[in-house]
């Protein structure tokens, strides 16, 4: 199958125009006349369910949580992206393209990231015309703070919830349509399968959480806004919920999977403190503009400081290494993520970590409390400090508070071509889900812009070309592949309930995440990735004959829930080995230890891997094909990327 | 540090319920009230009986997924979420007792999870500002004064978690759709609506069966987000000044 991104052609900045007059329309009153399903309403499919419904089309949207206000973008906290140039700091559309490509590694398309900086500047107006309280100046206008990766000050907040802030935002706008009758919505239902007939996507069957009932919706599209899939490590800062069920079972269906491999390890996490530990809390990025990141300069000091012996504020400026600044002079402590969750690790691995297990480095407040007061560091990020304070006790206002990196997000994901399609037609893939606009590396505030722009301003012109061009017949659930779907889901669930094995899913899960982590997180090797997929290969034999999945489907059962999840990560987690395997590279946050320069950055192949990785299932039990979308740079030149 | 926990369980919403007593040990004082659970749990999946069915997503105190009335308390003896709530807050042979928020529109689905559907049908009614996509104007076009929208921030912080509700002894909503009303209300986007946004979002409120505002501020001493009950007040304003000159006459 050659892979078709359908970039138009033209000039960079005339390609979204021109495409947006190129596609087909469908007109208003034949609008009602299809539907569409949105499986998770995150911020892009609570923004792309809103937005379609206000077009006029029936849409019906999916959540596992209680309430679509749940879903995890609510959890973002530092801010989100937009080339306004309201700071008369010389952004541009051009200038965050060129950052995101760049902080990307080169490995995204030049022009989805184009479009994604051009209607940035779009999301923004929609969400203060919302009422999103974003962060204002004395004189009543916007303000912006800073991000890892850009020398220009473009990141819009909410205090440290921005997130939230856009999402309840989106779901305002859902909830509207929700009243106006054009969405419905179920909450508290899992996506389980999509259903193909005639080789395009129809419709999916879901599973309601509550009752267990294996219920079928057709549809003339679906869309799948379902989040990453950060979760396969078990430890990560995703919530809890978040899987990546209805993505991999469109993928085993017939849809690319992209990237699976490039992982994004966020520098400032609070570090594990314990084997009970179940997930992992960010601090948000922006905490860099005024933190900063260090460790002692010696191992000596940092094995005192380990005992106990000694406090953080005991050691003096002299003894301490500020090592990002020390590297990264004109960016500093705002290096990219992967710049710097690599720079934590190196400094751990020397021997300088600075908590008792060893893997932990300081962001440190108190040269900016100095310089600022106390009252503008509290004003700017008071909410993170007490949680922080919340959760380990300690007061950042007082002593520097102790980071470490952890899986964050998943450049991966579903391969679309420029309309957000997948390789399935009529199957859409949006925001996380999907491998797009991010390459190797994504940038801090990034992910929201991505999620908004893909619901509020792209899919609404995009699957109009679609359906314009296919029949508004609708197909009745009793279709016998309705039907057939819904017997393999059930079938699925039995075969899990009848194991009765003698460990609990959450063995399992926690084993793969180690593997993960140890030979597929922030450093690989060729060696430690074939013994991961070997190991891998043993868990999930071992997990289909022994492990206990309790009670029965016709309840809230989570036990169910889990175990249907985590046999998927079990699937995808030997994808992302061997994708991560197959790269002789190093790009962005994929980190191949034979492949880097002599200061220790990544090492690119331009000449054999600038390419897109699209994998195909074939079967159960079959290694999977790789397709290859080449990436052409028309616009920016490849470099090393520098942040010196 | 070795608990009691004496825990609300129910099969089903037709189920009547009952306490049920467990033991737990070596719990580690870093540990989330929620991984305490967690323990609890693998205990119990281990010897083959039916874990504790709780809510909970984030773990960071931010999408309101988590509940659970603790020791009389909902989210327990510290302000915050329960996955926010560490076990430094308890001590060794402490009894501690777990029961679901306890309000008629919010029905128990099991164990600890209960249906709060009726929020989402609150702001369903109005909690909105009525633009489409697109055709917006500039967002510096409107200049707003710090000072709003800060305590529009304020009132938007509201995570919709239910505590507020579970802490009032009439289960009312007032401080939920009040932080909303108060939202758009303070904003200038939200002026438009704001006289029928206040009337629905009541009448909403009402016709789930959510009670009368007790004035006594138990939502507010509860609220993990630390949502003022001034909202209350600016919504009970809104809502008099909105039927005595409504928009829908």
């Amino acid at each position: 199958m050659i892979l078709d991104s359908k970039i138009p052609e033209g000039p960079l900045a005339d390609k979204w125009t021109k495409h947006k007059f190129n596609v087909k329309l469908v007109n208003p009153a034949n609008k009602r006349k299809y539907d569409v399903i949105v499986v998770g309403t995150g911020l892009a499919g609570a923004s792309a369910a809103a937005s379609l419904a206000e077009l006029g089309y029936n849409v019906k949207a999916f959540c596992f949580q209680d309430s679509p206000r749940r879903a995890h973008s609510i959890a973002a906290q530092g801010g989100i992206n937009a080339a306004k140039n309201y700071q008369n700091d010389g952004d541009s559309v051009y200038r965050l393209f060129y950052d995101t490509i760049k902080g990307g590694d080169y490995r995204a398309r030049e022009g989805n990231v184009y479009r994604l900086a051009e209607v940035s500047v779009n999301i923004i107006d929609q969400c203060v015309a919302q009422g999103v309280p974003f962060a204002r100046e004395y004189g009543g206008l916007l303000a912006n703070r800073s991000f890892g990766g850009a020398q220009v000050s473009r990141t819009f907040y909410a205090k440290g919830q921005t997130g939230q802030q856009l999402l309840l935002g989106a779901y305002s706008a859902l909830s509207r349509q929700v009243a106006n009758g054009k969405v419905k919505l179920y909450p508290r239902t899992e996506m389980m399968d999509v259903v193909m007939i005639d080789g395009k996507a129809r419709g999916i069957v879901t599973r309601n959480l509550i009752t267990g009932a294996i219920e079928s919706h057709s549809a003339h599209a679906v869309l799948l806004c379902t989040g990453g899939y950060g979760n396969v490590f078990f430890l990560s800062t995703n919530a809890m919920g978040s899987n990546v069920t209805a993505a991999w079972r469109a993928h085993k269906k017939g849809a690319f999977f992209s990237n699976p491999s490039f992982t994004q390890i966020h520098p400032t996490c609070i570090p594990v403190s314990g084997d009970h530990q179940s997930k992992l809390t960010l601090m948000s990025e922006s905490l860099r503009n005024d933190g900063r990141v260090w460790v002692p300069a010696t191992v000596e000091t940092a094995e005192k400081l380990r005992k106990g012996q000694i406090t953080a504020n005991d050691i003096k400026e002299e003894d301490r290494d500020y090592y990002l600044e020390r590297k990264y002079p004109s960016f500093g402590n705002l290096v990219p993520r992967d710049v710097a969750s690599r720079n934590a690790k190196y400094v751990c691995d020397e021997g300088r970590g600075v908590n008792e297990t060893g893997e932990a480095v300081f962001l440190d407040f108190r040269d900016a409390i100095k310089r600022d007061g106390r009252n503008v560091i509290e004003a700017k990020y008071g909410n993170l400090f007490d949680m922080y304070m919340q959760i380990t006790g300690d007061n950042p206002y007082e002593v520097p508070m102790m980071i470490y990196p952890a899986v964050h997000y998943t450049m991966g994901g579903l391969w679309v071509d420029y309309n957000l399609m997948t390789t399935i037609p009529g199957l859409y893939a949006l925001g996380e889900a999907n491998f797009s606009d991010h390459g190797a590396n994504r940038l801090g505030a990034s992910a929201l812009m991505q999620g908004l722009a893909d619901g509020y301003f792209v899919i609404p012109y995009t699957i109009g070309d679609y359906l314009a061009s296919n029949s508004a017949d609708r197909i009745p659930v009793d279709h016998p592949e309705f039907k057939k779907a819904e017997k393999e889901v059930s079938d699925r669930l039995q075969k899990l309930l009848s194991i009765k094995g003698e460990k609990t899913v959450d063995y399992f899960h926690k084993k793969l995440g180690k593997i993960m982590w140890d030979y597929c997180g922030m450093a690989r090797t060729e060696e430690g990735l074939t013994k991961a997929k070997a190991m891998i290969k043993e868990l999930k034999k071992e997990f289909w004959t022994n492990v206990n999945v309790l009670g029965s489907n016709e309840e809230l059962n989570l036990s169910l829930e889990k175990a249907n999840r985590v046999s998927d990560f079990l699937e995808l987690g030997e994808l992302m080995v061997d994708d991560a395997l197959h790269r002789n590279e190093s790009c962005g946050g994929h980190f191949r230890e034979e492949y880097q320069t002599p200061e220790g950055e990544a090492l690119r192949d331009d000449e054999n891997f600038a390419y897109v990785a699209a994998w195909k299932y074939l079967g159960e039990g079959q290694e999977e094909e790789l397709h290859k979308e080449p990436l052409v740079f028309e616009n920016v030149k490849l470099t090393q990327r520098s942040y010196k | 540090m070795n608990l009691t926990l004496k825990i609300w369980r129910q099969k089903n919403n037709a189920d009547k319920g009952d306490f049920k007593e467990y033991k737990i040990s070596d719990i580690s004082k870093d540990m989330s009230f929620l991984e305490m659970l967690d323990v609890l749990n693998e205990n119990l999946s281990e010897k083959g009986e039916d874990p504790v069915h709780f809510d909970h997503d984030c773990r960071e105190g931010i999408c309101g997924m988590c509940s659970l009335y603790i020791d009389g308390k909902p989210h327990g003896p510290q302000q915050t979420t329960t996955c926010q709530l560490h076990m430094r807050s308890f001590s060794d042979g402490d009894v501690i007792t777990i029961e679901p928020w306890r309000a008629k529109p919010f029905p128990v689905m099991k164990d600890l999870v209960v249906d709060r559907s009726a929020f989402d049908r609150i702001i369903q009614a109005g909690g909105y500002v009525s633009v489409n996509t697109g055709g917006v104007p500039d967002a510096n076009e409107i200049p707003i004064p710090k000072s709003i929208a800060d305590l529009a921030m304020d009132a938007a912080q509201c995570i919709g978690c239910g505590a507020c509700v579970a802490a009032c002894k009439n289960a009312s909503a007032m401080l939920f759709t009040s932080a909303k009303v108060s939202q758009l209300a303070l904003l200038p986007q939200g002026q438009v609506e704001r006289k029928i946004r206040a009337e629905k979002m009541v009448a909403q409120m009402d016709a789930e069966g959510f009670g009368a505002c007790t004035n006594t501020g138990a939502c507010e001493a509860e609220c993990p987000k630390g949502i003022s009950i001034t909202n209350i007040a600016r919504m009970n304003r809104e809502y008099f000044s909105a039927v005595v000159s409504s928009d829908t006459l």
